[in-house]
């Protein structure tokens, strides 16, 4: 049995035993799969404007409503998943690439420890959001933007968990006993190291996933982030603000399923963080 | 005369730390020939450990030359090194965090034949020979190290070392890990792969009575320094040193019959940040008096091959 | 050290402590184990035995059986008695003892010591506070009373400077001080059986020494009984009167420490005697070897569980479960045991 069928049956096993975990990967599920088959799912098109339904409370036509267009909400609410889960995704690809080899970096070569920690540590000196407005004001209002802009902010936290770990790992014999055989620097990080912190970085990415979504949603709902044409989550609120008073579903549907995704993910980023860990040493 | 295969001439190593500087090695020298089995015996802050690594270039000596075959390599970068890495290989003590768990056994032994390109034609037929030298064999290849129990493992970490085909093995505490019938496994076979192979072994360790089986020729360390070198047979026979002495009293002998030790050294080690003046040994040392706290003794000559450091020589009979 | 003084003066007390046939037994995600299987031994007051094995032995496991200090609730004393004789002149079970009673032996009557004592002290306490709490819960002392008490057991155990090394914390100490204060701690109230499990391992050889000598002269002084658990057989021909050897959860062999060392009755005592470098005989070309025990550590043979590595093993090993059988002197569990002899 290979190391990964051994890791994958506990892992799975440990799975269902947790049943929050087990729901929050569910209602995960359901939100990717709809935002990804949204042509399908969708009860109407998100960009259809029936004036003469606006405002409508939830009902059996418009399971959660309508907006001030007369666009059902629901459906708006699925078309902006992809937006606002794609960004999202997004952002933990690219500050998760960056953050990795800033990382690895930091952890093994000892001269370039402290320059690129000092730059995290002041990157994280800052507010998230205030670093994201920002670089937002400094590039410009565009999702691709967004995405950059979440990117630099999240990769300092990706930055200190690669370090740390890389720590440890250069620390065991087998690293060593690579150096001493005359095994690259590059390889030895690139097979020797990072094969062994992977648990620790996939769990910073599903809270990172979290952070961006939320972020992404603060953002466009300050008008910092995506164009306001471009549903998302956050636009959605923020058009939706001055309605409140009278038709409460209009923000409170979009923040439901922020509220969903941010806590499916950080409940499954702490499941993952029990499960993988130290029990996992101990199966190898 | 012929050039040694590993000389050490007047290392030292010094390590900074927040608490202090540490003396971890503190002018040592000896020589190994080709095909020679070489023991430094020493207990915890005896530099001992630091010594094998200093000798593979895996840390840079504060002072001191190390040459193979008459060649130094100090001051050479990671590239220039790299030769050298087939000259030496180290084999490691702790079994369970020695391999990369990631990898399969062949891709560990393939790595080292890959990063010097050898047997790139035959990889696998090599890696089969590899094993099969260390008493595994070719099915093992394909599995992962928490497969095997920590002798096997131990095994896997020397089919690896001896893949680039070193002529000296630095074996560090290799045994200390594991259960005494294993250990005695592993001990077995290393003295077998130095007949076949002709290996040289630099035998790193706290215990005693396998270093009188395995080596010809030993050092004692304490503190950094290098107490008493010379042929097994008379250092642990007869014993010159009082720490030597010290050192031979305190093992445990497996011979309920055997006389009991009278006298035993008493006091802890002292720490290496704050070691005595003069002679290191003098504040658990018997036989010390006034010249040992100030002057450092040197190694002086016993007989051919023997040394002792120890103002105080010759010293009254074992007692 | 270790004398080996009257031999028949241990045979007429009724012993302290009497393993009666012990199983413990582990709950685990995939089942149940049974890493302990059918012990018996005993230890007589003044006597130090030495309980000898090797990874998965199952020695450490029956010492913590015995102290009651088994993993909760995953490990649990299946079967069997453990039969120890408090000062009160009373026997009782400890196998049956609740958590309580257990609690009152523990430190008074029994005390224990372990291999790292990093990790058994506390490291917020100064050692003076450590050793006073046991005082204190088990004698009941307080005020100058308990520390005369406390700076009397670190004189006892060897510590230069007691007074005021009382106010160091465990990190200021060497290893080798901070197995003494885990002594000092386990003598506090004199017990009359005291376990070390493997007390010196971690330390070096010259240190290791030193405790030796002093568990011996500790247990010369008091009288009490010490149970030294240890896969260093070195160790066990320095200190111990008796022996009993453990294999795969098993007792295989018990006996007196020379004519064990003289002679085992069980092919595994004797090859892991071989087995020793200072024990290696000359081959045919003069040169030094040791013969190691063949087969690899954790295959184990249905019936006798040493038979697939044994060079004595005859047909009747796969097929026939060996008992523990009574020698002179001691006990073996091998069916060819007396051809061997």
């Amino acid at each position: 049995m290979t190391v990964l069928h051994a890791q994958m049956a506990l892992f799975l096993k440990r799975l269902f035993r947790r049943r929050l975990v087990l729901l929050a990967a569910l209602i995960l599920s359901v939100l990717v799969i709809s935002a990804l088959l949204a042509h399908w799912v969708a009860p109407f098109d998100p960009s259809v404007m029936k004036l003469v339904r606006r405002l409508k409370p939830p009902s059996d036509v418009n399971w959660l409503g309508t907006d001030e267009f007369g666009r059902d909400i629901l459906s708006r609410i699925i078309f902006g998943a992809r937006a606002s889960l794609g960004i999202g995704f997004l952002v933990v690809i690219f500050s998760m690439g960056i953050g990795t080899v800033l990382g690895l970096l930091a952890g093994y070569i000892k001269t370039l420890d402290a320059p690129i920690m000092r730059l995290a540590d002041a990157m994280m000196a800052l507010p998230d959001i205030l670093l994201a407005i920002f670089l937002m004001a400094v590039l410009g209002p565009s999702a691709g933007n967004v995405v950059l802009a979440l990117s630099i902010v999240y990769a300092p936290r990706v930055v200190r968990v690669v370090r740390a770990s890389t720590l440890v790992v250069s620390a065991l014999p087998f690293v060593e006993a690579a150096r001493a055989l005359g095994v690259s620097t590059f390889r030895i990080l690139r097979v020797h190291i990072l094969l062994n912190i992977a648990s620790p970085i996939l769990v910073q990415a599903t809270f990172i996933f979290a952070y961006a979504v939320l972020a992404e949603a603060g953002l466009s709902f300050l008008g910092a982030g995506v164009p306001p044409e471009v549903p998302t989550w956050g636009t959605m609120i923020a058009a939706g603000q001055q309605y409140a008073d009278d038709a409460f579903w209009v923000v409170l549907f979009p923040g439901l399923a922020i509220v969903m995704a941010a806590l499916s993910l950080q409940l499954i980023g702490d499941g993952l963080r029990d499960m993988l860990d130290p029990k996992l040493r101990k199966a190898l | 005369m012929t050039t040694p295969l590993l000389s050490i001439s007047h290392l030292s190593k010094s390590f900074p730390t927040s608490r202090g500087i540490v003396q971890a090695v503190d002018d040592v020298s000896f020589s190994i020939a080709a095909g020679e089995a070489f023991g430094l015996v020493g207990e915890s802050g005896s530099g001992k450990s630091t010594i094998g690594r200093l000798a593979l270039g895996l840390i840079t000596p504060t002072a001191g030359d190390i040459r193979f075959s008459g060649q130094s390599i100090n001051g050479l970068s990671e590239r220039a090194l790299k030769p050298f890495r087939r000259q030496a290989q180290m084999v490691f003590q702790d079994p369970y965090s020695s391999l990369n768990p990631r990898l399969r056994v062949r891709d560990i032994i393939g790595e080292a034949l890959d990063t010097h390109a050898l047997a790139q034609d035959r990889r696998d037929a090599r890696i089969a020979e590899l094993l099969d030298m260390v008493g595994l064999n070719a099915s093992h290849a394909t599995r992962y190290p928490h497969e095997f129990s920590g002798g096997q493992r131990q095994r896997i970490g020397i089919a690896r070392a001896l893949a680039v085909e070193p002529r000296l093995l630095i074996a560090d505490e290799p045994v200390s890990a594991l259960d005494v019938s294993v250990q005695a496994q592993i001990i077995t076979l290393l003295q077998d792969l130095r007949r076949h192979l002709g290996l040289a072994l630099l035998f790193i360790s706290h215990d005693l009575d396998i270093v009188e089986l395995l080596c010809e020729r030993v050092a004692v360390l304490y503190l950094g320094r290098i107490m008493e070198t010379g042929p097994t047979v008379q250092v642990m026979k007869t014993p010159r040193h009082p720490y030597s002495r010290a050192l031979l009293a305190a093992v445990p002998k497996a011979d309920p019959e055997a006389p009991r030790v009278k006298r035993l050294v008493a006091g802890d080690i002292p720490s290496p940040l704050n070691p005595p003046s003069g002679c290191v040994f003098r504040t658990r040392c018997f036989y010390a008096e006034g010249p040992c706290a100030s002057d450092r003794p040197v190694l002086a000559p016993l007989d051919a091959g023997w040394q002792s450091a120890c103002l105080r020589d010759p010293l009254p009979e074992h007692e | 050290m270790g004398g080996i003084s009257d031999q028949s003066a241990f045979k007429q007390d009724a012993p302290l402590l009497a393993v009666d046939t012990l199983s413990v037994s582990f709950r685990q995600e995939d089942g149940v184990s049974t890493p302990v299987r059918d012990v018996s031994l005993t230890l007589h007051q003044g006597e130090t035995l030495a309980l000898v094995g090797e990874s998965g032995s199952g020695k450490s496991v029956t010492s913590l059986a015995i102290m009651g200090l088994l993993p909760r609730p995953a490990g649990f004393i299946s079967s069997g008695k453990i039969r120890f004789q408090t000062r009160a002149k009373q026997t009782v079970d400890l196998a049956q003892l609740s958590f309580d009673g257990m609690r009152q032996l523990r430190g008074r009557e029994m005390a224990m010591i372990f291999q790292e004592p990093m990790t058994s002290l506390n490291p917020v306490l100064t050692i003076g506070e450590q050793i006073a709490e046991t005082v204190r819960l088990h004698l009941g002392l307080s005020g100058r009373a308990l520390q005369t008490h406390v700076k009397a057991q670190l004189d006892l155990v060897e510590i230069p400077d007691a007074a005021r090394r009382m106010d160091d914390y465990p990190h200021q100490m060497s290893g080798g001080m901070r197995q003494r204060v885990m002594i000092a701690l386990a003598m506090a109230c004199q017990p009359s059986l005291l376990i070390a499990d493997e007390p010196t391992t971690a330390l070096d050889v010259t240190i290791q020494a030193q405790i030796l000598l002093l568990i011996d002269r500790l247990r010369r002084e008091t009288g009490m009984a010490v149970l030294f658990i240890t896969h260093n057989l070195g160790v066990v021909a320095e200190i111990a009167d008796r022996v009993t050897v453990m294999y795969a959860g098993q007792v295989v062999e018990t006996a007196q420490t020379v004519p064990l060392f003289r002679k085992a009755a069980h092919p595994y005592t004797s090859a892991l005697l071989s087995c020793l470098p200072a024990r290696a005989k000359a081959d045919a070309s003069g040169l030094r070897r040791l013969v190691p025990i063949t087969g690899q550590p954790g295959v184990f043979g249905k019936a006798c569980a040493f038979a697939p590595r044994c060079p004595h093993a005859a047909a009747l090993c796969e097929t026939h479960p060996p008992e523990l059988e009574l020698t002179d002197g001691g006990a073996v569990r091998c069916l060819r045991w007396r051809e061997l002899a």
